[in-house]
């Protein structure tokens, strides 16, 4: 019997991983004075002078890491949300905590908390994330389906986003707002190891509990009835993935500002390589979704402009083209059928 | 006896103001095909839910292998009956291998992690409903008939005693309802207990060891299929006019019309 998809999934998983561990040096290397990449291992293996020691470890790898980690945490989160709802088109945010995360990181900025004390933002987004996260998962235990915990979401995102608007119409002068808007466009710019030492273990965190996920996510494929019947306890994999997804999003959000469409696209990539089976997908989505916003971020960084290129704004510039690519080859192959 | 495989007992379901089971009670030994037959809406769908721990019961008990279904987990319970729900939407475009292999989840197996004992299970199932020739086929391309012999061959990849099949032959052409019951009752005749929704009431009496023919959420009979399934009982049960024919070979159900009241 042959077994498809999963020969190419166990040289898919090592092939990513070399693949990220690449283009993380190749980040650190590029910049406004370009580093050999001689130089750039050699640095960061402790050698080499102490001025390009402190550009390696002060400014181009926790760039480099911060992107990674969120393009990863993303594209895991997108999987496991696609796979829970079982629609394609399900994003990490779409039960409304990447909102919140980012309500929390205005009101730091609203208050000023953000401007006497640099983590405030960071904080105040993982405050949001978690505040949303928990009361997602009580929801998830409440609910009699799915798409009861959609409506919970997108009301929650709402209500996130009326507020976040409300703040922003406030503001108490355009500075604020500059720093309120600037935020939500999502950059890795200036991140520091300690910021990833912050957001980090809360996104490892969410991310396992995702990874536990995976066999339930592959059951759902057959619908939830069936998952029921299968042995899958329905209630216990909806509050998993809400955790999961919530940790994991809230936490990139708290890092990065809000990156749109990795989440969504990632999966749809690195399906035609492992098969659509939601659960197999997981662990090569996140970690093409590390290797894409990776690359975004060198994008950003090396394009000529007068204002810095926002990490968000260019995943979105390259995010949208490659949705409506796949929403166009899904409906043609609709039709082939 | 043994004990029954699964159980209900003076199982009452309401729903709102609604009582949908009224102290139904029904049982399933090793061994049978048991048709559960009823008008739409008569309960049947909420009988076998309730029976999985789907649907609360507000008074009685729904047993599995003697034990309250609400107090076995989730993978105790699918070890111990497999069911094929009335609606199979199926989400990705997965492989019919795949799909089948799913039905190992409470071993633990999968595609890709299948042991020695779950592979020789979707094996046996893969035969019994003869899908050899379509393993590697897109589970989304198959006909109606292709796709219902796979979600069969998953619910009996999983290798449980006891299987609840909801209307699995709803919406196939003839041969393909014949084969599905076929292989339903070879199953049976190997000693599984196997709990099936059927409207058609000829398909009945062809393959099933006993029926239970339900009404208003209530039992109305249950025995071996040619006695119970009268003319009389089927205008009580449905509301019909209906005549067997019969010849050497079986007999069909010959429907005149509405069963006239007050005879």
């Amino acid at each position: 019997m042959s077994v498809g998809p999963t020969d190419h999934s166990r040289r898919l998983i090592p092939a990513l991983a070399v693949a990220s561990l690449l283009v993380v040096i190749l980040a650190c290397s590029l910049g406004e004075t370009p580093m050999a990449l001689a130089k750039v291992l050699t640095s960061l293996l402790g050698g080499g002078d102490a001025t390009s020691r402190t550009i390696l470890w002060s400014i181009r790898l926790p760039r480099a890491l911060a992107a990674w980690i969120v393009g990863a945490s993303l594209g895991l989160s997108g999987g496991a949300m696609q796979g829970l709802l079982r629609n394609p088109l399900a994003e990490p945010g779409v039960l409304g905590v990447s909102v919140t995360a980012s309500l929390g990181a205005v009101i730091a900025i609203y208050y000023g908390f953000s401007a006497s004390f640099a983590p405030a933002l960071q904080i105040g987004a993982v405050v949001g994330a978690l505040l949303a996260t928990a009361l997602i998962a009580f929801a998830a235990q409440r609910v009699r389906d799915m798409v009861g915990l959609i409506l919970i979401g997108v009301g929650l995102s709402s209500l996130a986003g009326a507020l976040l608007s409300l703040l922003m119409n406030l503001a108490p002068n355009p500075f604020t707002l500059n720093d309120m808007v600037s935020w939500l466009m999502g950059s890795v710019a200036n991140r520091s190891l300690a910021d990833i030492a912050l957001s980090g273990p809360i996104i490892a965190a969410g991310a396992l509990i995702l990874l536990m996920t995976r066999r339930g996510l592959s059951a759902l494929t057959l619908g939830e009835e069936a998952a029921h019947g299968l042995g899958l306890d329905l209630t216990r994999t909806r509050v998993l993935v809400a955790i999961g997804c919530g940790l994991a999003t809230g936490g990139s959000v708290a890092l990065a500002g809000a990156i749109g469409f990795v989440g969504i696209v990632t999966p749809h990539l690195v399906r035609p390589l492992v098969g659509s089976d939601p659960g197999r997908a997981l662990v090569p989505s996140a970690l093409a979704g590390g290797v894409l916003l990776v690359l975004a971020d060198v994008g950003a960084r090396l394009v000529p402009s007068d204002n810095e290129l926002k990490l968000g704004v260019v995943a979105a510039l390259f995010g949208a083209p490659i949705f409506l690519w796949i929403a166009a080859r899904r409906s043609a192959q609709g039709k082939a059928q | 006896m043994n004990a029954p495989l699964l159980c209900l007992q003076k199982a009452v379901v309401q729903k709102g103001q609604k009582q949908i089971l009224k102290g139904l009670s029904l049982d399933l030994y090793p061994g049978e095909l048991v048709g559960l037959l009823g008008a739409n809406g008569s309960g049947k769908t909420t009988a076998a839910r309730s029976l999985l721990g789907l649907v609360p019961l507000s008074s009685g008990s729904a047993l599995i292998g003697g034990d309250p279904v609400a107090r076995l987990s989730a993978t105790a319970r699918a070890r111990r009956v497999a069911y094929l729900p009335q609606s199979r939407p199926v989400a990705w475009p997965i492989a019919v291998h795949e799909a089948i292999a799913l039905g190992r989840f409470a071993y633990g197996g999968q595609t890709g992690r299948l042991s020695a004992i779950d592979q020789a299970a979707v094996d046996e199932a893969v035969q019994a409903c003869d899908l050899n020739h379509l393993l590697d086929r897109d589970i989304t391309t198959l006909s109606g008939g292709e796709a219902a012999r796979v979600h069969v061959a998953r619910a009996l990849a999983a290798k449980a005693p006891a299987l609840i099949a909801d209307e699995p032959t709803a919406a196939l052409d003839p041969l393909h309802q014949w084969t599905i019951m076929q292989v339903l009752a070879r199953q049976a005749a190997q000693g599984s207990g196997i709990l099936t929704v059927v409207h058609d009431v000829t398909l009945a009496v062809q393959f099933c060891t006993r029926v239970v023919v339900i009404k208003d959420g209530e039992c109305l009979a249950s025995g071996p299929p040619a006695e119970v399934l009268t003319p009389d009982l089927l205008a009580k049960a449905y509301g019909i006019d209906a005549r067997w024919t019969c010849d050497a070979d079986g007999s069909a159900l010959v429907v005149h019309g509405p069963a006239v009241r007050d005879l």
